[in-house]
């Protein structure tokens, strides 16, 4: 009953508004699924296989309803090297391997590990990504007839205008066919989506890769399928997270993780390149109205549809409309507020996001980025909590006893900070160090307490230590302390 | 979860769960009858169950400018918020006119609640201090004329573990019950509830049995007999040849019964995809209230 009911309202309880929505969003889906091909340098037809194939599998195996999944850009930038040294074959092969390694990860609940990926990671991965789109827009602007330039700034204005005017249409195709229309009628020579690769003429047909099955094609293909497994499920993560809020509804994570393993096992199957989940249209496709499965899959079908039927006048389209499209996806990609509240938000979470986003531009490697801007921020976090550490100094009431009362977090990063609040120099009878209020999180922090009690052993002073069984408590490996019975003890003391 | 199911506190209350539908009146009704019966306080629930929030024009530009999805949470955010305090203040009214309504009618207590969240898991959340659940046939979303239930009613009913009263459209002085009986461990475990509960004490009885006359049927209809004799009823019993729902809405008629005991739904969910439940056909062809027992 539950399964019935959660299908029906997951599939049928919003048609409609979810076909329309499907409809504005397979017309997005086409540009981008072209132009994420040619960026990973394949023939526009894996990256649109690919679309069909993820956009249709995701619709069923899903954790989202309303995400929109497809060959994306940022899968697509991780490809580029493997393309250009091995072929295509090896790009189909490691999107089967990546599916394999999705489906694993959704198993082993990869999605809990997003608790590390702080917000700041989060924009500067957009802010990244938004970026390199707009990049590889570059090698289309540069030796093009000079023709390419106005009709690149006319899809803009007709893109950013027209909503202006009606928004029961699409700016974006309206952009498309204007400009193809333009360039045919005038015969005005500029290169064309036809110029860089085939179009499917055909419905996508299974095949297996013809790669050799070897322990050596493995190797080639593994480092790029890891990489290809994270930056997807990163994604998807993230853009899931960005629909629920929008939707005020709740999504299946792991769910999500083996949905987009599957996805990409089938399209590796179809002559698809690996693909996840997209912000910028699952965004369009929640503003649209679509809100359930029946979205993403009404997308891929139609995509499919109106490209083989199409496929000759797509190929006509200029490549200058697809580049005014990029360029429109990459700026609604990029978090501009992020910019604004560089002034106001705190240094070490403005350095974390732009070290994201200098690393993945330095490298076109969102997997690199993202590990940076994760380490940045537990760097700055262990700083922060190192300063959580007072140790008070006091003279007992005999005259001849020193007291050093040590409160706060000892680890690591306030190891030396802990050792350089004693003082050795001071000639004493006895010293009290009650750690009692302390915690000693790691070896660092015992190490520092062994080296305090051993340098004033050689002063000749002796040594009274409180609490300790209390502060070394934290040195037990456990986590999730706060659901354990000592829990209150351990952090309230 | 774990308790089993007909572990039901005594001092807990009747909940009715109120919507704006045409049955908001006959569950208030019905309701005060129970917390009368049961000496038990009476409280009113109305769930906040919300759509999520469409922007009132469609939007199909497909373009995406700077921050467009920042904006359009805020947009989204803003609709459902002046959704959820409309729903919130008409759900309020109605609570307030329920309590009156119960008031007059004599129920003890009578009080309201709101809550959000969609209304079978509003009430499992709950029942832990309810002893019974009242409910109309249809919510306000159900069409009256397709004969269907509402969509709620089959979700609660399969997910609450406490009895659950469903009320007809209109109600009337419960003169005489029947319980629906087959001798099955569900309906013994009904007879037992009955004879154990202030709710129909002292009500002429009838217990109706489709089928032949087994000599099982026979042997589980005198067991029945003999417990609510016990308790200080004075059952009929009532064996007909046919189909269960045929029988027990030819009986209700000819009867003139009040309200009917049956149990609810099995737990076989292949089964009940395939042949339909007879508990959900009683409940759509009957006109009276049925209570329904886990």
């Amino acid at each position: 009953m539950s399964f019935l009911y959660s299908a029906r309202r997951d599939w049928f309880s919003n048609v409609r508004a979810d076909v329309l929505a499907g409809l504005v969003v397979a017309l997005a889906l086409i540009p981008e699924a072209i132009a994420f091909s040619l960026i990973a340098g394949v023939d526009p037809k894996v990256g649109l296989y690919a679309s069909f194939c993820i956009a249709v599998v995701i619709s069923f195996t899903g954790g989202r309803p309303g995400m929109i999944s497809a060959a994306t850009g940022a899968m697509a930038l991780l490809m580029v090297t493997l393309v250009r040294d091995h072929g295509l074959e090896y790009l189909l092969a490691a999107t089967l391997l990546t599916g394999v390694l999705q489906i694993i990860a959704g198993y082993f609940k990869v999605a809990e590990l997003m608790r590390f990926v702080s917000r700041s990671v989060v924009t500067g991965f957009v802010n990244a990504l938004a970026i390199l789109i707009f990049l590889a827009q570059i090698p289309e602007l540069i030796n093009v007839p000079a023709a390419v330039y106005p009709m690149v700034v006319a899809g803009l204005v007709i893109i950013y205008g027209l909503p202006r005017l009606t928004r029961a249409i699409p700016s974006p195709l309206i952009a498309i066919v204007f400009l193809t229309l333009a360039a045919v009628a005038f015969g005005i020579q500029v290169p064309t989506v036809g110029d860089k690769g085939d179009l499917p003429d055909a419905l996508p047909t299974f095949l297996l890769p013809d790669i050799p099955w070897t322990l050596e094609t493995l190797w080639i293909i593994l480092p790029v399928s890891l990489t290809l497994t994270v930056v997807g499920l990163l994604e998807s993560f993230l853009t899931a997270q960005i629909v629920d809020d929008l939707t005020d509804t709740p999504s299946d994570k792991h769910r999500e993780a083996k949905g987009q393993g599957v996805a990409n096992i089938v399209s590796g199957f179809f002559g698809g390149m690996a693909g996840c989940a997209m912000i910028g249209q699952s965004v369009i496709n929640v503003k649209s109205g679509g809100r359930g499965r029946l979205s993403s899959l009404v997308a891929g079908v139609f995509l499919l549809l109106m490209v083989v039927f199409l496929s000759d006048y797509v190929g006509m389209i200029p490549m200058a409309a697809l580049v005014a499209v990029m360029i429109m996806v990459s700026i609604g990609t990029f978090s501009w507020r992020s910019i604004v509240d560089l002034k106001h938000h705190p240094k070490t979470s403005s350095l974390v996001m732009i070290g994201t986003v200098v690393v993945t531009v330095a490298t076109h490697d969102l997997a690199k980025g993202v590990l940076t801007g994760v380490l940045l921020s537990a760097l700055g976090f262990a700083r922060k909590v190192s300063q959580v550490l007072v140790v008070e100094k006091s003279l007992e009431d005999d005259g001849e006893t020193r007291r050093y009362t040590v409160t706060g977090q000892v680890f690591f990063a306030s190891a030396s900070d802990f050792l350089a609040a004693f003082d050795f120099r001071e000639v004493i009878e006895r010293v009290r160090i009650d750690v009692s209020s302390a915690h000693f999180w790691d070896l660092s922090a015992v190490g520092a307490l062994d080296r305090v009690i051993l340098k004033f052993r050689r002063e000749g002073v002796e040594i009274d230590l409180v609490g300790m069984n209390e502060a070394s408590r934290t040195m037990v490996d456990r986590l999730g302390v706060h659901d354990k019975p000592d829990a209150e003890k351990l952090l309230g003391h | 979860m774990s308790k089993p199911a007909y572990i039901i506190p005594a001092d807990g209350k009747v909940m009715a769960c109120l919507d704006a539908s045409a049955y908001t009146e006959s569950v208030v009704d019905h309701a005060a009858w129970a917390s009368r019966r049961l000496a038990a306080d009476l409280v009113c629930l109305h769930v906040l169950d919300r759509k999520p929030a469409r922007p009132a024009r469609a939007d199909f530009s497909g373009n995406i400018g700077m921050d467009t999805g920042v904006e359009l949470l805020e947009e989204l955010t803003e609709l459902d918020a002046q959704q959820a305090r409309l729903a919130m203040r008409r759900g309020r009214a109605l609570l307030e006119q329920a309590r009156q309504r119960a008031s007059d009618a004599g129920a003890i207590n009578p009080d309201g609640q709101q809550r959000h969240g969609p209304l079978a898991q509003a009430l499992t959340e709950l029942e832990d201090n309810v002893r019974l659940f009242v409910i109309g046939k249809r919510g306000e979303a159900a069409d009256f004329n397709t004969g269907h239930l509402g969509a709620n009613l089959e979700r609660v009913v399969r997910s609450v573990h406490r009895p659950l009263l469903v009320t007809s459209r209109k109600f009337q002085a419960i003169e005489r019950f029947a319980i629906a009986f087959d001798g099955s461990a569900t309906t013994r475990k009904c007879v037992e509830m009955v004879c154990m509960s202030p709710l129909l004490k002292g009500l002429p009885c009838h217990l109706i049995a489709a089928g032949d006359e087994t000599a099982a049927l026979t042997e589980a209809l005198a067991w029945a007999r003999t417990e609510l004799e016990q308790a200080g009823f004075e059952p009929e019993t009532i064996i007909q040849p046919g189909n269960a729902e045929q029988v027990i809405t030819e009986q209700i008629g000819e009867l003139d019964i009040g309200l009917l005991v049956m149990g609810a739904y099995g737990h076989s969910r292949i089964r009940h995809l395939i042949v339909g439940s007879t508990t959900t056909a009683v409940l759509r062809s009957s006109t009276i209230p049925v209570l329904l027992l886990r």
